[in-house]
């Protein structure tokens, strides 16, 4: 399993109802499921919304950009948003559905800061890495974030953070502060709790 | 023609069977009764020693019970035959599949032109208004009539789709899997609309005869094909009128004049004409009617059933369909989503309208082949 899947799975509360936003193959879903939680996974690539289906997964294909307002308010317990935020049109718009949806929100972002895309930015390059693999004229991620930078957004739309976790170039969670997961965090996952 | 009987390998089993008869009327939600009742149904595969593999295909409004294969002599194979059969997405090696003509058809079972005991006539108009909880009924008596207890998937299309909500919104004890594509759960005005003008067409032909024609011995040609080749432009879009016709002549060059001249004007005269060899004027007037009251979610306790006892859920539209567009699926999982029911939607891409649920569009039926796969595993337990 992926490891930051992994580590999002343990922050789901056991037997909760959670929508996954951008599920790929629903590995996270069928995880929780086994736990005795339930939910519904989001996605709009053909090849793992067949393989979520294959697999027992109850998916829905729509626009994470445009269609949430297809859930209800407060219909599921924990809404988890998977390292989807950068590619989203409009994050805050969908930032602040997802926490309509859920009083409970786990989202995870790349951090673009990290020391060596720093040290890339220096030579005149931009990053390549294995957090965001791609050249500039190919990549879906549409907008680029230092996890300083996230806090802002999540203050002004007034998301708490209740748990974040800095993690490494291969998933694994790092044992940093604020400061050192700003340059040493290849992303973080957050727990957001909304205000309600 | 087809050299070879395709029926066998589908281990198929075409039968009527009379399901209601005087001393045991059906009893319609409408309050109005049918003394016999006669079903035409299609089986293929094989119940297994568990009953745990049936599933059963409701056909769109002018389908039939010969779903799949074809006999020597048939110009045409069953109306899903490329979903249907060995090997196919609905894999008769594994599901025990069961199509039965919808009540109110001209296809073998009992509808409005079928002979009124009573009277020794056709019933035309007298025949009872009818309502998509009829459907149900009939096929849970045909269910009985087989062996079947429990149906593992219910798989329809448009009418179908309709009607496979209505079982399973009403019965969901007996259902497990409910796949509805291209299907709504409330028609449009629109949709409406252009039922009424085809019905419109129908009634105003002076052949109809207010319903009596058998008896008077004339025949609404001209209304009933009408209404299908209006029907038929709106089962297409815009974009597969232009890629199939485009502004091409039927002869070559166009010649001006109030003849067919265009060739989508021949290929509707062929639609409408060809219809008639296979259709009734009064099951268009029926059936299309028991779609317009359709609207099974205004009740407030429609869900209650299925809470209760969870059906599992496969809907699906196609982008180009305006006919049963994607907003009207859309709903529907709405409504069963915020019921917290186990549901799966997928658009998918097709140029090809409302019709494109009867195509072999690879993604589509790649969809309901992996949804009927995890069913399968469920019934290998």
């Amino acid at each position: 399993m992926r490891s930051d899947l992994k580590l999002i799975a343990d922050l789901l509360p056991p037997r909760s109802r959670i929508l996954d936003l951008g599920c790929g193959d629903g590995e996270l879903l069928r995880r929780h499921a086994a736990k005795g939680g339930s939910g519904t996974g989001v996605e709009i690539e053909p090849e793992p919304f067949l393989a979520a289906l294959r697999r027992g997964v109850d998916v829905i294909d729509l626009d994470i950009n445009s269609q949430l307002d297809q859930f209800a308010d407060d219909s599921y317990d924990v809404v988890v948003l998977s390292r989807t935020l950068q590619n989203l049109k409009r994050p805050a718009h969908v930032l602040r559905e997802i926490s309509r949806i859920g009083q409970l929100c786990v989202v995870s972002m790349p951090n673009f800061v990290h020391w060596r895309n720093r040290l890339r930015l220096l030579t005149g390059r931009m990053p390549v890495t294995r957090d965001l693999p791609y050249q500039w004229y190919d990549t879906p991620n549409l907008h680029y974030t230092s996890l300083k930078d996230l806090r802002p957004l999540f203050d002004d739309l007034g998301l708490t953070v209740e748990r974040w976790v800095p993690l490494g170039e291969t998933g694994l969670p790092l044992p940093l502060g604020r400061i050192g997961a700003n340059w040493f965090a290849s992303s973080a996952v957050y727990l957001l709790q909304a205000s309600r | 023609m087809t050299p070879v009987d395709t029926m066998a390998e589908l281990g198929a089993v075409a039968g009527t069977a009379r399901l209601y008869t005087a001393d045991e009327p059906l009893e319609l939600v409408g309050g109005g009764r049918l003394e016999v009742v006669d079903v035409a149904y299609e089986t293929y595969g094989t119940l297994n020693s568990t009953g745990s593999n049936a599933l059963f295909i409701c056909h769109a409004l002018t389908g039939d019970a010969h779903a799949a294969g074809q006999r020597i002599g048939d110009r045409r194979p069953g109306w899903w035959d490329n979903l249907i059969g060995p090997g196919k997405a609905v894999d008769t090696d594994r599901w025990y599949v069961v199509c039965a003509n919808i009540l109110g058809g001209c296809r073998g079972t009992t509808g409005p032109s079928s002979i009124n005991p009573a009277t020794g006539q056709a019933y035309g108009l007298d025949f009872p208004l009818l309502d998509m909880a009829d459907f149900v009924t009939v096929h849970r008596r045909l269910a009985r009539h087989l062996g079947v207890e429990r149906w593992a998937v219910l798989l329809g299309g448009s009418l179908g789709g309709m009607q496979v909500l209505q079982w399973a919104l009403s019965h969901p004890d007996e259902v497990d899997n409910a796949i509805l594509i291209a299907s709504s759960s409330r028609l449009t005005a629109e949709n409406i609309a252009f039922s009424a003008v085809g019905r419109q067409a129908i009634m105003r032909d002076p052949e109809f005869c207010n319903g009596r024609f058998s008896d008077a011995g004339t025949s609404p040609d001209r209304g009933l094909s009408v209404a299908r080749m209006m029907a038929h432009i709106t089962y297409l879009s815009e974009k597969a009128f232009s890629e199939k016709f485009g502004r091409a002549a039927q002869s070559g060059t166009l010649a001006p004049g109030f003849g067919i001249d265009f060739a989508v004007e021949s290929y509707l005269e062929h639609q409408g004409e060809s219809f008639l060899t296979r259709f009734d004027a009064l099951s268009y007037l029926y059936l299309t009617r028991v779609m317009d009251y359709f609207d099974p979610f205004a009740a407030p306790d429609a869900l209650d059933a299925l809470r209760a006892d969870p059906v599992k859920f496969l809907v699906m539209s196609f982008d180009s369909d305006w006919r049963f567009a994607t907003s009207q699926s859309r709903r529907i999982v709405q409504h069963l989503e915020h019921a917290g029911l186990p549901t799966a939607f997928r658009e998918i891409n097709s140029p090809w309208g409302h019709d494109s649920f009867l195509l072999a569009l690879p993604a589509y039926h790649a969809t309901i082949q992996a949804f009927l796969d995890r069913a399968f595993d469920e019934v290998r337990g």
